[in-house]
């Protein structure tokens, strides 16, 4: 399989300093891709350009081999979906937040049927993580992107998201991880992509 | 006739300062620290009256061609008012702008179609400063919380955003606070009206020597009218903020998202 993403030449001004500069990368299609890096390295900034929250100041981003920005941007947020570090919910249940495809979507991210019904902003941290999964899974992206997606969880329910995430790239989908921990990029990760420091 | 219209003199003027030498006297003693800001306020309100006062009497005598000219100069006044208290919001003076402009022009034309008040100068202009200075305060109070609400709720407006949403649709539930917002105090001072303070139209007409039931039905049309007037502005203020707080791709702007890491 060919690249998903590639990230050429990039730099992203900050308030004072670049905080990406001359950055050039590729993500292949297939697996699970984390990117690892002291915080502070520009992690999250990359990972934002992928979905078009941000867009680079100099040089380009593709996807599938075309600049992000050439596609439909709603569109494109529906084929790459983005989880942040804290899991958002919305107001309602989770049946609400998910979709009308909440059943098997919550069997997929292993959340119990019966809390379809509850209000969301009554899960755990656990449980609305797995459900903000639930919730990009019901849009069909091929690609998922997550922003430390664990760094909010106990060390139960972070064991089992990253079990999750695994699955998800085993089934197909294009993931690219951020992560600080070394050693969940290298027992989860297919490869890794380094961003600054050393 | 003990109405007060034409009844007071520059001397009755002079004898109403007394009171403010109290206020400055009070300020003084309890030390506050206010009486420089006192006496500029006293100042200012005195030369801002007296040209007010010099511009209207011109154009009621007979120079009526001119008030659109003072209208605009008070769109432009509470522009700059507004636009300056608004400024993290980029383009905040055009936004001030269009919303006063939008109340002033949609609400009086309303009047003067309906035939509601006279296309005199004496109607139009004292009716249009209110309407102009409540949709100011309006502009400003929905163009702040609508702000700083998708500044501190970043996280879930990029939620939504990643979702596939539209900015529109992303910050729809902040947007509706902030237009809300804007309206609830003109909302609130029509449930109260006469019960807590008579208000200003109403107590104008009372001390020129109007009946009470005439002076209540002006009353109510500057009320409806100012509802109207904010309505407006509040609705225009939202529309055009929301538009100037994310990039034509559905992003937030670049100075309400400071990304770490």
């Amino acid at each position: 399989m060919g690249d998903r993403f590639e990230y050429r030449n990039v730099r992203v001004d900050g308030d004072s300093a670049p905080i990406i500069e001359g950055f050039s990368a590729r993500i292949p299609a297939d697996g699970l891709t984390a990117m690892v890096g002291p915080s502070g390295a520009g992690k999250t900034t990359l990972l934002r350009l992928l979905n078009r929250l941000d867009d680079p100041d100099a040089g380009e981003v593709l996807l599938d081999g075309r600049d992000v920005r050439s596609y439909d941007v709603l569109e494109l947020r529906r084929r790459v979906q983005y989880v942040g570090q804290v899991p958002v919910t919305f107001p309602g249940t989770v049946a609400v937040n998910v979709g009308p495809e909440v059943g098997p979507l919550l069997d997929r991210v292993g959340l119990p049927a019966p809390l379809a019904d509850r209000d969301a902003d009554r899960l755990s941290v656990g449980e609305a993580q797995r459900m903000c999964l639930a919730r990009a899974l019901a849009r069909h992206p091929e690609c998922l992107l997550l922003d430390e997606p664990t760094s909010a969880l106990d060390t139960a329910s972070k064991a089992g998201v990253e079990a999750l995430v695994r699955t998800l790239a085993d089934e197909g989908l294009t993931v690219v991880m951020v992560t600080h921990d070394p050693r969940q990029a290298s027992e989860l990760a297919d490869r890794i992509l380094p961003v600054g420091g050393p | 006739m003990n109405d007060l219209s034409g009844r007071i003199s520059w001397a009755d003027v002079g004898l109403a300062l007394l009171l403010v030498a109290v206020a400055v006297l009070i300020s003084r003693v309890r030390r506050t620290g206010l009486e420089g800001d006192i006496a500029v306020a006293t100042f200012r309100s005195f030369a801002q009256l007296l040209a007010v006062g010099f511009v209207l009497d011109f154009v009621f005598g007979g120079s009526s061609a001119l008030t659109p000219l003072v209208l605009l100069a008070m769109v432009a006044t509470a522009t700059l008012t507004s636009g300056a208290r608004g400024k993290r919001v980029p383009g905040a003076y055009w936004i001030a702008a269009t919303s006063v402009s939008a109340a002033a022009g949609g609400t009086l034309g309303v009047l003067l179609l309906l035939g509601i008040v006279p296309a005199a100068p004496r109607a139009a202009i004292p009716l249009g400063s209110m309407i102009i200075s409540n949709a100011m305060t309006t502009a400003s109070l929905v163009m702040g919380r609508l702000r700083d609400d998708l500044a501190a709720h970043r996280g879930e407006v990029e939620a939504h955003l990643s979702l596939g949403e539209t900015a529109t649709e992303a910050s729809a539930s902040w947007h509706r606070t902030a237009v809300r917002n804007g309206m609830l105090p003109i909302v609130d001072q029509t449930k109260v009206v006469g019960l807590v303070a008579l208000p200003g139209a109403m107590t104008g007409m009372l001390l020129a020597g109007a009946s009470p039931s005439s002076a209540i039905k002006l009353q109510m049309v500057v009320m409806y009218m100012l509802l109207g007037g904010n309505a407006f502005a509040a609705l225009v203020a939202g529309q055009l903020t929301v538009g100037r707080l994310f990039t034509a791709d559905h992003q937030l702007i670049r100075s309400l998202r400071r990304v770490a890491g």
